[in-house]
């Protein structure tokens, strides 16, 4: 089809004189350009005749096309030159026909070798600015303590009411069905061998040491990481961290510190409410399906967790979320070019702190149960 | 410390010497020297891009010079330690280009941020002078709205009076009449002229609204590509003969058909 298109948009004569057919104007008809360019290539000789006498106008585009046509022509040193030119023609040539070699910037050329190392070189003032971050909000988050949290009063509170109340129905509805869902997959293998019991076993333990600090610490990832991010880096964009500066406070301890108290109070009884909810979601299974009085279900789950486990839970909710916050102002800081950078940020810091808080999750269940 | 220095005239509130800034490859500025004199409306001047608002993020701080020297009030900003620089921060307000308001605190809680930050008062005497700052830039009763409440033209005179809150001997405005219309920038600008005026106030103004520098304007420092290429009272700035600096006073009195 294309090769019947080019064939009807221009045709090459015998003298090696190439007719423009097709109407140029919007650029021509698809793959004009390519066309051309063969043709121009096939014909012998370094002087190329186009005669535009079938058109009758010209545009920017047409124009730009031929432009184009004469660049990739000198390249193969040949030139083309125009006859035919009606009036309007003329005027449109004259007006949009630049055969300037398009400028293109030099590209910045990298070796494999070379990209490898910078990547490296990045990475790693990365790692150090994530480090500066995290020493500075550990410091601020201490000092605090005792000097009070600075200037804003009730900041802590009303960071802990908001990543914390906010969140208390959907984390309350997650847990309740993973709860739910665990004790539903194993029913059916737990009952081949008459080992019904162990439901309230298997959903206390994976809910306490696993699935209440983790899917807790998702939700808020999702929930108040990508909110602190896009808080922070809104006010980065709107000069308000400069202007924090430049009034002597420091943005990490006015921004982030009350988050991170914020989340390190209620993100561990959030996770514990999500235990709580989660065995009762296993409850139901057990009693509907698996013939289990109430009773029996919560003694067996209250002897089957050490306190390990619930240490292991705890300390892991706690990690989770001063993953979350450090993630959310790392990149908010980052944050490049207007509002528009806004949005890439969250977006990597919600990926970024999910990813950390799972692989905390596998390295802390390492070294608890190890 | 050297709180006498700043009385003596002519002894610079504020010198950039020999100052150079790139980011990354691209140099932006390139060796500036600029005095800041007390009393006088500094107005820094240049076509977009040329590196104005990096001059004045050197001028407060928030930038490291490459290369040079910035001195505040006497002393070289970036050899003083922290509690130093605190004391320097508390004599310069800024006013930022889009103001730069809390966007989670009300007017009131902005304009008490530096008073809170810096200052032993109790609240009912923050409250008091948070009232008296906003009056004074035409905002009287609106303490209690949040910033987003608030037209751009409002947004930045209560930045203003937030700059203002510490009575700064010197304050550094960033555009302040970009994006607004020529009124309230007329009403911006006497504001600008009765602090430095009635309060004797030095201010470091950025920007290139050519009618705002007209009535504003006691010296100018025109930037050319990094470089600092004219300064000057702001007759000689209008009768000069260096080209960037006459184009730019020419072509903002111009139609474009001419």
């Amino acid at each position: 089809m294309a090769r019947k298109d080019i064939n009807q948009s221009f045709k090459v004569e015998d003298n090696g004189k190439i007719c423009i057919l097709a109407d140029l104007r919007r650029g021509g008809p698809p793959r004009m350009l390519e066309g051309l360019t063969e043709a121009v290539k096939a014909i012998e000789g370094d002087r190329i005749e186009i005669d535009l006498s079938e058109l009758d106008k010209m545009d920017s585009l047409g124009a730009s096309l031929l432009a184009e046509l004469a660049v990739r022509s000198r390249v193969m040193s040949k030139n083309i030159n125009f006859t035919g030119i009606s009036e309007n023609v003329e005027k449109g040539l004259a007006r949009y026909y630049f055969p300037s070699p398009s400028v293109r910037l030099p590209k910045k050329f990298y070796s494999y070798v070379e990209a490898l190392g910078q990547k490296i070189v990045n990475f790693w003032e990365d790692a150090g600015d994530l480090l500066l971050l995290v020493s500075e909000t550990v410091y601020w988050s201490v000092v605090t303590l005792w000097r009070g949290d600075g200037h804003r009063k009730g900041g802590i509170e009303a960071q802990a009411l908001s990543i914390g109340v906010g969140a208390l129905p959907v984390v309350a509805l997650i847990a309740f069905l993973i709860g739910l869902i665990l004790a539903l997959q194993s029913a059916e293998q737990l009952r081949q061998f008459g080992a019904n019991i162990y439901v309230a076993d298997l959903v206390a333990i994976s809910m306490t040491t696993e699935m209440g600090p983790l899917m807790t610490a998702i939700l808020l990832a999702g929930r108040s990481g990508s909110a602190i991010a896009a808080e922070i880096a809104t006010m980065q964009v709107n000069e308000e961290i400069d202007a924090l500066r430049v009034m002597g406070l420091n943005p990490i301890r006015y921004v982030v510190v009350p988050k991170v108290w914020g989340i390190l109070i209620t993100a561990p009884l959030l996770s514990i409410m999500s235990v709580v909810i989660g065995i009762t979601g296993g409850l139901i299974i057990a009693v509907t399906s698996l013939d289990l009085t109430p009773r029996a279900y919560f003694l067996e789950a209250a002897t089957s967790l050490f306190l390990i486990d619930i240490i292991a839970g705890f300390v892991k909710s706690l990690v989770f979320a001063f993953l979350i916050v450090i993630l959310a102002a790392y990149f908010g800081f980052r944050v490049k070019g207007g509002p528009e950078g806004v949005g890439r940020v969250t977006t990597a810091s919600v990926v970024a702190s999910i990813f950390a808080v799972i692989m905390a999750d596998a390295a802390l269940g390492l070294l608890f149960y190890m | 410390m050297t709180n006498n220095s700043s009385n003596i005239p002519n002894e610079p509130l504020a010198r950039v010497t020999n100052l150079t800034a790139a980011y990354q490859d691209r140099v932006v500025l390139e060796n500036v020297s600029l005095d800041v004199i007390p009393g006088e409306i500094l107005v820094i001047l240049g076509t977009s891009g040329c590196g104005k608002t990096t001059l004045l993020k050197h001028f407060i701080g928030l930038m490291k010079p490459a290369e040079g020297n910035v001195e505040l009030f006497g002393e070289d900003w970036w050899l003083l330690d922290e509690p130093e620089r605190e004391s320097i921060i508390q004599r310069i307000g800024v006013l930022f280009q889009n103001g730069a308001l809390l966007g989670s605190r009300s007017m009131g809680a902005n304009v008490a941020v530096p008073l809170e930050q810096h200052t032993n008062l109790p609240d009912t005497v923050i409250d008091r002078v948070v009232k008296m700052k906003l009056r004074k830039v035409g905002l009287r009763g609106m303490e209690k709205l949040l910033p987003s409440e608030l037209s751009g033209g409002m947004r930045k005179r209560a930045a203003l009076a937030r700059a203002m809150a510490l009575d700064p001997p010197l304050i550094f405005c960033d555009e302040p009449s970009a994006g607004l219309d020529p009124a309230t920038t007329y009403n911006l600008d006497r504001l600008l002229l009765d602090l430095r005026d009635n309060l004797g106030l030095t201010m470091v103004v950025v920007t290139h609204e050519t009618a705002s520098i007209r009535r504003i304007a006691d010296r100018i420092a025109f930037l050319d590509e990094g470089k600092l290429i004219f300064t000057g009272p702001l007759e000689d700035a209008l009768t000069t003969d260096i080209e960037p600096v006459s184009e730019f006073f020419k072509m903002a009195g111009e139609s474009v058909n001419s």
